[in-house]
């Protein structure tokens, strides 16, 4: 049985970060897409009608995850204690448990 | 010649004058105003071929367009709050002409002239809180293991107590970044939490477990700086961002509602 082959970082670093222009892009697409005045209606067009910048953005992410293989180091027993995090803030865990090891 | 609709960046209090400088908006296009009673509109004219629905649905899933138009967007915000008090209006948000956007000057002017007075002298501050590298993970102790003569099994312990550290320290990260949040809000008029951002959005590998927002007074500026540097440490990395134009404090929805009354002028 080969418990883990890559480890996180390393995974993480092969496919390069975001460069920092970006970086910064996704500090101002938090207030850009979550705050400020919203206005919809019949005589305007806006993001509160076409919800697709969210989608994009998960898809990203989403993408992203799946050809990176962070949580699949299933390790033997006794290492349970990074589920329970999980259910404490989901937003903020260092890895989805549903991603299964990769082939 | 394609038609165009009126972007809208803003709805500020009235300068009763121009900015500073002239700014160039999204699409290449200047920046001008509109005004009703004490309330300035920054708009510009955008080509529906470009910003009418069917092509931003596309374009919308382009994140190179999205990024250029936020910049667009953001750079105009900038300019208005810099110098009057302003509430930016969510990205993309296209009217089909100018007395539209009068329009709703004149029946939102209330509601503008509130949140406006909320975030007057008052900045925004973003303060991001990662989880700490583990530092030294447990190597040292992996290694006198590994001379035990087995080294598969010093592997896997190597590797137990690493997820075990792992853990160890984003818990403790969380429960610190609930202590921060807790004093950063105490030493800001208003605080809004954004989720915490993706680690291949954010950039960075350490979870992040604040994502908080604040209004500050400007004249507490440095005060509220200084307490989030004594909040640095601790098992947390925090990253300053800011003063931003007040975003996250001018959330205000005006749907259809206020927009029906149009029927009746």
């Amino acid at each position: 049985m080969t418990p883990d082959r890559r480890p996180r970082g390393a995974a993480l670093a092969a496919q390069g970060r975001l460069p920092a222009e970006r970086v910064a892009l996704v500090d101002l697409l938090d207030r850009l897409l979550a705050g400020g005045v919203v206005v919809s209606g019949d005589l305007v067009l806006s993001i509160a009608d076409i919800d697709l910048v969210r989608i994009s953005l998960r898809a990203l992410i989403t993408s992203v995850r799946a050809s990176d293989t962070i949580p699949s180091a299933h390790p033997p027993g006794a290492v349970t204690v990074v589920r329970t995090s999980e259910a404490t803030t989901p937003a903020s865990a260092p890895g989805p448990p549903d991603h299964g090891a990769p082939r | 010649m394609a038609e165009t609709g009126t972007y809208l960046y803003a709805i500020a209090q009235d300068l009763g004058r121009p900015l500073a400088a002239a700014v160039v908006g999204v699409a290449g296009a200047p920046v001008h105003t509109i005004t009703h009673e004490g309330l300035v509109a920054y708009v510009s004219p955008v080509p529906l071929d470009e910003f009418g629905e069917e092509p931003l649905r596309r374009s919308l899933e382009d994140l190179d367009w999205v990024g250029e138009t936020a910049r667009a967007h953001h750079r105009v915000v900038e300019a208005v709050s810099e110098e009057t008090p302003t509430a930016p209006v969510r990205l993309v948000t296209v009217y089909t002409g100018e007395d539209q956007v009068r329009d709703l000057l004149r029946h939102r002017h209330d509601d503008f002239a509130a949140v406006l007075a909320h975030v007057t002298g008052r900045r925004e501050w973003g303060v991001k809180a990662y989880a700490a590298p583990a530092a030294a993970d447990s190597p040292a102790e992996g290694e006198s293991v590994a001379e035990s003569g087995k080294p598969g099994t010093a592997y896997l312990q190597r590797r137990r107590a690493s997820l075990r550290n792992r853990e160890d320290v984003w818990r403790r990260a969380a429960e610190q970044a609930e202590h921060v949040h807790a004093a950063l809000a105490a030493a800001s008029v208003a605080s809004h939490r954004h989720r915490p951002q993706d680690p291949e959005l954010s950039g960075r590998e350490d979870p992040m477990v604040l994502n908080g927002a604040y209004l500050v007074d400007e004249d507490r500026a440095e005060e509220f700086v200084a307490v989030v540097d004594g909040l640095r440490g601790q098992g947390i990395d925090l990253e300053l961002t800011g003063p931003w134009a007040p975003y996250s404090f001018t959330v205000l929805d005006l749907g259809t509602a206020g927009l029906e009354v149009l029927d009746d002028t």
